[in-house]
């Protein structure tokens, strides 16, 4: 008769970089069941964003590290939502611009990550030194390798110098050839092949169940990406996108989502930088925010993330609501460990491409 | 029980106690092929009976203090911390929140602060050159 024992794991472990804690209902090798419990890196960021509507401008975007951006654009779209004020295209086109350079961190971030999980040390480094070259170039850009503060309610804080936009376009014309060799790599080699084919399939059905977004509905055949509803710039005219879907649902189609992505980054930013023309980056506003509501979203790294602001015609908000995409697919992960074996845990989990700070705010 | 080996590599543990992932994705530039830490002999292990120095993130929320002190615990003597970043050193910028301790010395007793919001690698590199230094001290006694 087999037993079915508990394994804890979490909130430190090697395989997760950030605290959660997972309890696996296991019979021998077969994972039956999972148990996840959260909160280890809840700050309280809601009741902290709506405290002082200017200073959240640079709060929000210490929600979370990785999508720090798009953090800001969400929230900055939302309260100029509420505002009514028209962004100048200019800054649109700057937004559309950082934000893919930020996914092409990120996207780097999750498949090294990936890589590393799987025991595949070499690829995680070759990834993490493409992405470098990207921080570096963010950092020349807006000053900082992480939290960019480039945004403003209205457009941004400051235009970007045609310098710097050089320095954009050239960085991508010289990184292009180096990601599409790791494409190409994750494309044909045997160890990402056998390791993640077939591991921990998502459903087209189980994923609308589980309400998935980003990469991890993508992976499942579904075409679902706020890019393609056209917030910010991304519906301006001249913008040519399309999203990138894989039908298998496994962690493979999930990699390979995020791999295509990148390429595909590169592709946008390209086409921002043609389309940009000069001209206004910022339309001024005056007073507190009005007693109304506003609403903004992005398609952040790991999908979709919402902002929802009420103004009281004070400084506080009366109440801001976030909904971040980490928040959806983690629990996602219920339906593809179960029937997995143990060693496929970790793999299973980077898939989705976690993040507590989002989750957990 | 210490070899003079054990005193030229110290391995450290990182833990993120509620932080913004800004300084933990620092940390992990830190191992990659640019920073490039392994060069001073540290390397990165999850294990605290293993750890000399303890690399740390974040505020510290409600949650997260008493398994940051079981892991301060369960690390050996001697031992240095390190707090990376603005809010793990004195709280800012989550210093209002309502589920945040306000820094790592409010919990465990702190050896060095790394400033930044999030603080850069090269800052981190400093800090972690620094504290070899501090641990080798430690180890030996002074």
């Amino acid at each position: 008769m087999v037993r079915t024992a508990i394994v804890p794991v979490g909130p430190q472990h090697a395989a997760f970089l950030e605290p959660f804690h997972l309890k696996l209902k296991v019979e021998e090798e077969t994972v039956v069941g999972a148990e996840m419990s959260f909160g280890y890196n809840h700050r309280g960021m809601e009741h902290a964003l709506a405290q002082d509507f200017k200073r959240s401008q640079y709060l929000c975007e210490r929600v979370c590290g990785i999508c720090s951006y798009h953090h800001a654009s969400a929230y900055c779209q939302a309260m100029e939502d509420l505002y009514g004020l028209v962004v100048p295209d200019r800054a649109k086109f700057v937004r559309i611009i950082m934000m893919e350079c930020q996914r092409l961190t990120s996207h780097l971030l999750a498949l090294g990550h990936m890589a590393e999980t799987i025991g595949y040390e070499n690829l995680f480094m070759q990834f993490f030194r493409e992405r470098e070259e990207f921080m570096m170039l963010v950092n020349r850009v807006s000053g900082g390798r992480v939290h960019y503060s480039m945004n403003t309610i209205g457009g941004l804080r400051k235009d970007v110098t045609p310098d710097q936009l050089k320095d954009i376009a050239l960085t991508v014309d010289r990184l292009e050839p180096k990601l599409l060799d790791l494409q190409a790599i994750v494309r044909k080699d045997p160890t990402m092949r056998k390791r993640l084919i077939g591991v921990g399939r998502l459903t087209k059905e189980d994923a609308l169940d589980w309400c998935a977004v980003g990469p991890t509905i993508r992976g499942s055949g579904l075409e679902d990406d706020v890019r393609s509803h056209g917030f910010s710039g991304y519906g301006l005219d001249g913008v040519d996108f399309k999203p990138i879907v894989y039908q298998e649902g496994d962690c493979y189609a999930r990699t390979m989502v995020r791999m295509d992505e990148v390429i595909q980054s590169l592709d946008l930013i390209r086409q921002a930088l043609n389309l940009m023309k000069e001209g206004e980056v910022q339309t001024k506003f005056k007073g507190n925010p009005p007693a109304k509501e506003g609403y903004g979203r992005v398609e952040a790294p790991r999908g979709e993330l919402m902002y929802w602001v009420r103004g009281k015609n004070e400084v506080q908000l009366d109440r801001i609501k976030l909904r971040t995409p980490a928040l959806v697919n983690i629990p996602a992960v219920n339906a593809m460990i179960r029937g997995c074996r143990v060693a496929d845990v970790p793999c299973i989990t980077v898939s989705v491409d976690p993040c507590i700070c989002c989750t957990d705010r | 029980m210490r070899s003079d080996a054990a005193v030229r590599s110290p391995w450290i543990l990182h833990f993120d106690t509620g932080s913004c992932n800004g300084c933990d994705l620092e940390v992990w530039a830190l191992l990659t092929p640019r920073y490039d830490v392994e060069r001073f002999g540290m390397v990165n292990k999850a294990n605290p009976k293993h750890a000399d120095v303890l690399l740390i993130t974040g505020p510290v929320s409600l949650k997260a203090a008493p398994r940051l002190k079981a892991l301060y615990e369960q690390t050996p003597e001697p031992k240095v911390v390190i707090a990376c970043g603005d809010c793990a050193s004195n709280g800012v910028p989550f210093y209002d929140c309502y589920n945040v301790c306000g820094g790592i010395d409010q919990v465990v007793p702190v050896d060095l602060y790394v400033p930044g919001c999030s603080c850069r690698p090269e800052a981190i590199m400093d800090a972690v050159v620094q504290g070899i230094e501090l641990w080798r001290k430690k180890v030996s006694g002074q």
